[in-house]
């Protein structure tokens, strides 16, 4: 489904991830770890088209991503949903109306909306939260309404990037929980964090990035670096 | 498609509404531009209508002696209108001549008093002839002076310097009039080009939220381009209409009196006669500028 081969990123005189290759199948729950600046948020940005490589290729299913055009990034990102560690959510608007706006910016047909909208708070747990302003809710909340924003478009795959980064321990895990049951559903999840005790309970894939290479990939990983 | 068209039209009128002030400033200084736009089109209309008119009012008059038969003088008409410089010929005989003296001066009793004392008619017949340019009055005059009708003309009234240097001057004053304005307008149009690359720059900054989001779920980039290019077409539409409505107001006030300088030109009746055109083009303009400013920033600022 995902194959990275021997992709190189360099910025200016800095190269910051080093003829990396992975492959990721359906389905899979993958950890990508690192310590900041290791070179997670650049793959990710390599996967979903934001940056091009320097060399190598990532494929993504049918799609080379670094050959896409830009008007063809849009249709790659229909089958992702990403989750930032700062929510990026809307302030003004509820829960409800971030989810909805997701959906009608992606172009989803009006009769479909209000029921999948619905839905989807549903798995998040955000049920009776449906018409609180984003201001109004807690961190944990807020990722969750993101989350819930990923799913909306029933992506193949969700891309979340320390999305525990900005939570106490108590939504930490209720996030990763979520995660856990929305792969458990059929969906592909890569989670990058840096966080040694997430890692290390969830008995998961993790590939362990450091300076730019893959220091170690294993099934049932554990957190490495120090 | 339909519900895509209305999704980008409401986040269109969301967007506007949310950068009030900054789309006041804009369709502002959008009014301005496209009220000079219209003038510009009335001036033109104004200017050729003035030339018009008076060129209209220069003619060759001729006047024949008191026994010069009719015959001769209506062979003379005949022959002035087959030539391609002559617009028209008008023969006035002694007897109209007359008429239309005694009614010129009705209100003179004097006058009248003193023509019944005079036993004959002492007016004479003439013809007043225009020429389809008045640049072609001068060899129309050397026809008329060229001796065949010495027996028959008493006068050529014709003063091609005076007429001639009338309409040069009053075209060149239009003329730069014209440009003058013309170069006002393309000023203050590449002014609001300027202001709305400014204001779209930044409603996008202010909305950048919601363009990350787009993003991220995959809206099109036509899709993410549509809102502010709708906005820019809003702004364009609104001042056209706001332009057209002052305008056409002084237009309304400045009529009666534009009357009395160039007779024959009621500028309040041909705004009328022409609304859709006139309001056309101004639409088209506004939306123009608003639409084809907002496209360049947006493919610059936002999606490349």
């Amino acid at each position: 489904m995902i194959n990275f081969s021997n992709v190189s990123k360099s910025y200016g005189q800095d190269e910051v991830v080093k003829d990396i290759t992975f492959k990721i199948a359906p389905k899979e729950f993958v950890s990508l770890v690192g310590r900041s600046g290791a070179g997670k948020s650049t793959l990710i940005r390599l996967l979903i088209g934001e940056d091009k490589p320097t060399k190598g290729r990532v494929i993504f299913g049918h799609y080379e991503v670094n050959r896409l055009k830009n008007h063809e990034l849009p249709e790659l990102r229909r089958h992702m949903g990403i989750v930032f560690q700062e929510f990026r959510l809307l302030p003004k608007k509820t829960a409800y109306e971030n989810i909805v706006f997701a959906m009608e910016v992606a172009g989803k047909p009006q009769r479909e909306i209000a029921d999948t909208a619905m839905q989807v708070l549903d798995l998040v747990g955000l049920a009776d939260k449906t018409g609180n302003f984003i201001t109004e809710l807690s961190g944990g909340e807020k990722q969750r309404v993101a989350i819930a924003r990923a799913m909306v478009n029933r992506p193949d795959v969700v891309i979340a990037d320390e999305p525990t980064g900005n939570l106490d321990p108590l939504n930490t895990w209720g996030i990763i929980n979520l995660l856990i049951k929305i792969n458990e559903l059929g969906t592909t999840v890569i989670l990058a964090t840096h966080n040694k005790e997430i890692v290390n309970e969830l008995e998961r894939r993790v590939i362990s990035i450091d300076g730019g290479r893959i220091i170690k990939d294993e099934e049932k990983g554990k957190y490495l670096l120090i | 498609m339909v519900t895509n068209l209305y999704r980008i039209l409401k986040y269109g009128f969301q967007i506007f509404g949310r950068n009030s002030l900054a789309s006041i400033a804009t369709v502002s200084i959008m009014v301005f531009s496209a009220a000079l736009f219209l003038a510009l089109m009335l001036l033109g209309t104004v200017g050729k209508v003035a030339v018009e008119t008076l060129k209209d009012k220069i003619d060759i008059n001729v006047s024949f002696y008191e026994n010069a038969p009719e015959d001769d003088i209506l062979k003379l008409k005949e022959s002035l209108s087959t030539l391609v410089e002559v617009k028209s010929v008008d023969y006035t005989s002694k007897d109209e001549a007359l008429e239309l003296f005694k009614k010129r001066h009705e209100a003179d009793p004097v006058i009248i008093q003193a023509l019944s004392e005079i036993d004959k008619n002492p007016l004479s017949a003439s013809i007043s002839i225009k020429a389809e340019d008045p640049s072609e009055y001068s060899a129309i005059a050397a026809y008329l002076n060229s001796g065949s009708f010495e027996n028959i003309i008493d006068k050529v009234s014709y003063n091609q310097a005076q007429n001639q240097m009338l309409i040069d001057r009053l075209a060149t004053l239009i003329r730069k009039v014209k440009i003058g304005w013309m170069l006002l307008t393309i000023l203050l149009t590449v002014m609001t080009v300027i202001v709305s690359f400014i204001t779209i720059l930044l409603v996008i900054y202010n909305t950048k939220d919601e363009i990350n989001i787009m993003r991220l779920v995959g809206a099109s980039n036509a899709f993410i381009r549509g809102p502010y290019i709708f906005v820019g077409i809003l702004y364009g539409l609104i001042s056209a209409v706001i332009a057209f409505i002052v305008v056409s107001f002084l237009v309304w006030l400045a009529a009666p009196q534009l009357l009395l300088f160039v007779p024959g030109m009621n500028l309040w009746a041909y705004l009328l006669s022409r609304f859709f055109g006139l309001f056309g083009l101004t639409t088209l303009f506004g939306v123009a500028i608003g639409s084809i400013s907002s496209s360049i920033v947006i493919k610059r600022y936002l999606v490349g």
